[in-house]
């Protein structure tokens, strides 16, 4: 950290002429950039891209931890139904008195799991974290477009988080509608069920916040990458990984507004007596509802509307480190540039397209039924282009496997795996039976929670070096790439089988169903595999923490890597580049040029002498 | 020929000036413009999906007062945008008087046109309208009325006091022509919706003889 203090003085003397062509709007932005003094400013309050970077990367920790313990008491409830645990109530002394998870308390951690994790981790640490951290530097600019708009976006995410975790605190607990909230489960009180009182309505407020936040970060992004780019970065030498913060940020921009358009809506039906979503003559616990005239489905258009996308926004920012990580240990240029961009568009454009896949068993009409099916399945075709883009990057590839290297090829396993499923769902004469099943908690676990988690692995292994200038611990490392890798199929592919074998998903419990009875051991096995897996998980977590003070020391470029983060020092300083911006002379993947001296060449590296 | 689209693939992009010749706050505004009109496009979708949901949709607008009024309000809206353009081409010719003058004009429409709906809202809510019932049936035409009138109201109130800041700003020599013509999407933006709302819950709910 004391070297990087001393470029501080220098750059806010440093005119840059870049700045001064760009108008009034880029001089503010880095006239709130000079290195700040008081602790506050630097580390709390902070509007340094990579301070906010790290605020959302350790939010993402600390929900991720949160999420991972709710995960394991639903695993327990589900392994042993009748077994009490008083010592794991006391974290929930009211929901679990007496040691037992109810089915209410179930759903409860059903429906708080799967907030956290969707909005929390998978949305806030690829695209919050490591795109605020990196997108700047990766295209040579100083900060982000406007600093002060992301430092806000930062800190109404907290607050989304706080208020979150406040459902857990009030009368009633959390809510017990799941993640998508279905009305008019989620629209008609507290009457319907505990939680869906006062935890439902700061589920909304706090996704509400969630939303206002995206977009703050969206602007931020999409402006950044067209408008900050240096000196030969056009947008054809732009690392995948930007083209995938990018193309993330816009599916966001536009995704987000209609879940707010949605929750505000919610929150009408729920407090203000309006019944967008409730349908007439409505009986609840034994009382028939003064609301009539809405309709669920509208709940489940507007939200899957948003939701589809969102799937897209956990995963795309995984799919541009994959491809970033595999051309680089893979010491190969990445096997058709051009087509994975298009192929990042393809399918953020089609991301849109298909929500209604999440509804075939909602009575829609089977001719829309065909259309959302075939725009689903045709996902599959840009899909394939990465997959077998991946593919041909590894053929014949002399490969180092590091451990961000080995996430990687996780990631594309993984992606795969998921993706198969996914073209089993796509189809309604096959979800219709398989909708309610652990067929699509397995599929969606895969393909969008843990391909995207390993893609947050290799993010965070490859880009260590670079934020704390030291190295993880490679033999942690790779110990925990197995046993999470091993663990994750241990965990999701017996849930296909329960799927198959038509065990519903939701319940709490299987008592009273025989067909089910002798699918337990299953359920007992996914557990066990789920609490080993679980406890990998510490291993990162020390292996990360102990790094950050004892790692080996890093160099500047480690992984003799070629984009812009790699030619500065490690950590970077407060303004990344200080008065030397950078000039880009090449793409962002030229590994085993022929004729050059070293494997690779820097995007700084300049031209190669004109032939003569 | 081949050389040339070479050069042009390749050609050095300099950094710092947009491909769009776009600044970067402009730019933000027009995201912003984009996510927020998918807030309303949420709303008036869902409007539209009650509203064919349900049969006999209420038509209580008569033309007099209702419909005259709704008019009389698209007019102050309307005029406020022609006002709002006058300013920023007051401002592009650096006449700093003249943006403050058509922007206290613009601010003035849109008063005019809050006042006004204020009291289309007190008339309703004395017939009876609520966000749960109203005299005419299905309980949802007030909730939909209130719900997608009131976050435009509150996009033209903060229009307003946007406008004020800026207006204030400039008569101090404070912002530049940029600032003032991105205040001016932001009206021009409000008012568009405004051009949505009036057709979809005004002139579709007449009453019929």
């Amino acid at each position: 950290m004391g070297a990087s203090s001393a470029p501080f003085s220098v750059s806010a003397q440093g005119k840059n002429p870049r700045i001064l062509k760009g108008g009034k709007a880029m001089t503010q932005a880095t006239a709130v950039h000079e290195a700040p003094k008081s602790f506050i400013r630097r580390y709390i309050f902070s509007t340094d891209h990579k301070v906010i970077g790290l605020q959302y990367l350790f939010l993402a920790m600390a929900a991720v931890a949160i999420g991972i313990v709710l995960s394991l008491y639903m695993r327990l409830r589900l392994a042993w139904p009748t077994e009490r645990w008083p010592l794991l109530g006391k974290l929930f002394p009211n929901a679990m008195a007496g040691g037992t998870i109810s089915p209410e308390f179930y759903l409860s951690l059903v429906t708080m799991h799967g907030t956290i994790m969707v909005f929390f981790v998978l949305t806030t640490a690829p695209l919050g974290g490591f795109g605020n951290y990196f997108l700047p530097i990766q295209v040579g600019a100083h900060d982000m477009a406007f600093p002060v708009l992301n430092m806000l976006s930062f800190w109404v995410t907290l607050a989304g988080f706080l208020v979150l975790m406040a459902a857990f605190f009030v009368s009633g607990g959390a809510p017990i509608s799941g993640w998508t909230a279905y009305a008019p489960l989620s629209a008609v009180g507290e009457i319907a069920g505990p939680g869906l009182g006062m935890g439902q309505n700061l589920w909304i407020l706090s996704i509400a916040l969630f939303c206002i936040a995206s977009l703050l970060g969206a602007l931020n992004f999409i402006t950044t990458t067209l408008n900050l780019r240096t000196k030969g970065m056009a947008m054809t030498r732009l690392p995948l990984t930007v083209w995938a913060w990018f193309t993330t940020a816009v599916l966001a921009l536009l995704a987000f507004p209609v879940l707010l358009a949605g929750g505000i809506l919610l929150l009408l039906d729920r407090v203000a007596g309006t019944s967008f979503f409730v349908p007439g003559g409505l009986i609840v616990s034994d009382k028939i509802l003064p609301h009539k005239g809405g309709s669920p489905l509208l709940w489940q258009h507007l939200f899957w509307f948003f939701g589809h996308p969102e799937v897209y926004i956990a995963i795309l920012p995984g799919m541009g480190i994959t491809s970033h990580v595999l051309s680089t240990f893979a010491r190969k240029p990445i096997f058709g540039y051009r087509a994975m961009v298009t192929a990042i568009f393809a399918i953020g454009l089609l991301g849109f397209l298909v929500w209604g896949h999440h509804m075939f068993v909602s009575g829609m009409s089977p001719y829309s039924a065909i259309a959302f099916s075939l725009l689903t399945l045709s996902i599959g075709v840009p899909s394939a282009i990465k997959t077998f883009n991946w593919l041909a990057t590894l053929y014949k590839a002399r490969i180092h496997f590091t451990v961000p290297m080995l996430f990687a090829l996780g990631f594309v396993s993984i992606f795969v795996t998921g993706g198969l499923s996914g073209i089993v769902l796509g189809q309604t004469s096959l979800d219709i039976p398989m909708h309610d099943t652990y067929f699509v908690v397995a599929h969606f676990h895969l393909i969008m929670g843990v391909a995207a988690i390993f893609g947050i692995f290799a993010g965070t292994y490859y880009w260590f070096p670079k934020i704390f200038g030291r190295m993880m611990n490679d033999a942690l490392g790779k110990l925990h790439f197995w046993l999470t890798f091993i663990g994750i199929y241990a965990i999701f592919i017996p849930m296909h089988i329960l799927g198959i074998a038509g065990h519903p998903r939701r319940y709490a419990e299987t008592a009273g169903f025989d067909f089910l009875t002798p699918l337990q051991p299953i359920h007992v096995f996914i557990t066990i595999a789920a609490l080993i897996t679980a406890g990998a998980q510490l291993l990162f977590f020390f292996n990360f923490f102990w790094s950050i003070w004892k790692g080996k020391k890093a160099e500047m470029n480690p992984w003799r890597a070629t984009t812009l983060e790699w030619t500065i020092p490690s950590p970077p300083p407060h303004d990344n580049f200080g008065p030397q911006t950078p000039v880009v002379h090449r793409g962002p993947y030229e590994y085993s040029v022929p004729g050059a001296a070293e494997d690779y060449l820097l995007q700084t590296a300049p031209p190669a002498p004109t032939k003569s | 020929m081949a050389e040339k689209v070479e050069r042009l693939r390749f050609a050095e992009w300099g950094g710092g000036v947009s491909p769009f010749a776009v600044g970067s706050k402009k730019l933000g505004m027009w995201l912003f413009i984009v996510s927020d009109s998918l807030t309303f496009s949420g709303l008036l979708v869902g409007y539209s999906y009650v509203r064919i949901a349900n049969e006999r949709w209420p038509m209580p607008f008569e033309f007099w007062p209702t419909i005259v009024m709704a008019t009389v309000m698209t007019f102050c809206l309307l005029s406020s945008s022609l006002t709002m353009a006058l300013a920023v081409r007051a401002s592009s010719l650096g006449d700093r008087a003249r943006v403050v003058r058509f922007i206290a004009l613009t601010m003035l429409g849109g008063i005019l046109f809050v006042l006004l709906h204020a009291k289309e809202w007190a008339g309703l809510i004395a017939e009876g309208v609520r966000l749960w019932e109203n005299p005419w049936g299905v309980p949802l035409f007030g909730a939909s009325f209130f719900t997608l009138t009131g976050l435009h109201m509150l996009h033209v109130i903060s229009g307003v006091i946007y406008l004020g800041v800026i207006a204030l700003g400039v008569s101090r020599g404070r912002f530049t022509h940029e600032d003032v013509e991105i205040s001016g999407l932001y009206w021009h933006f409000v008012d568009l919706v405004w051009m949505f709302i009036f057709p979809l819950v005004y002139l579709l709910s007449v009453k019929m003889p």
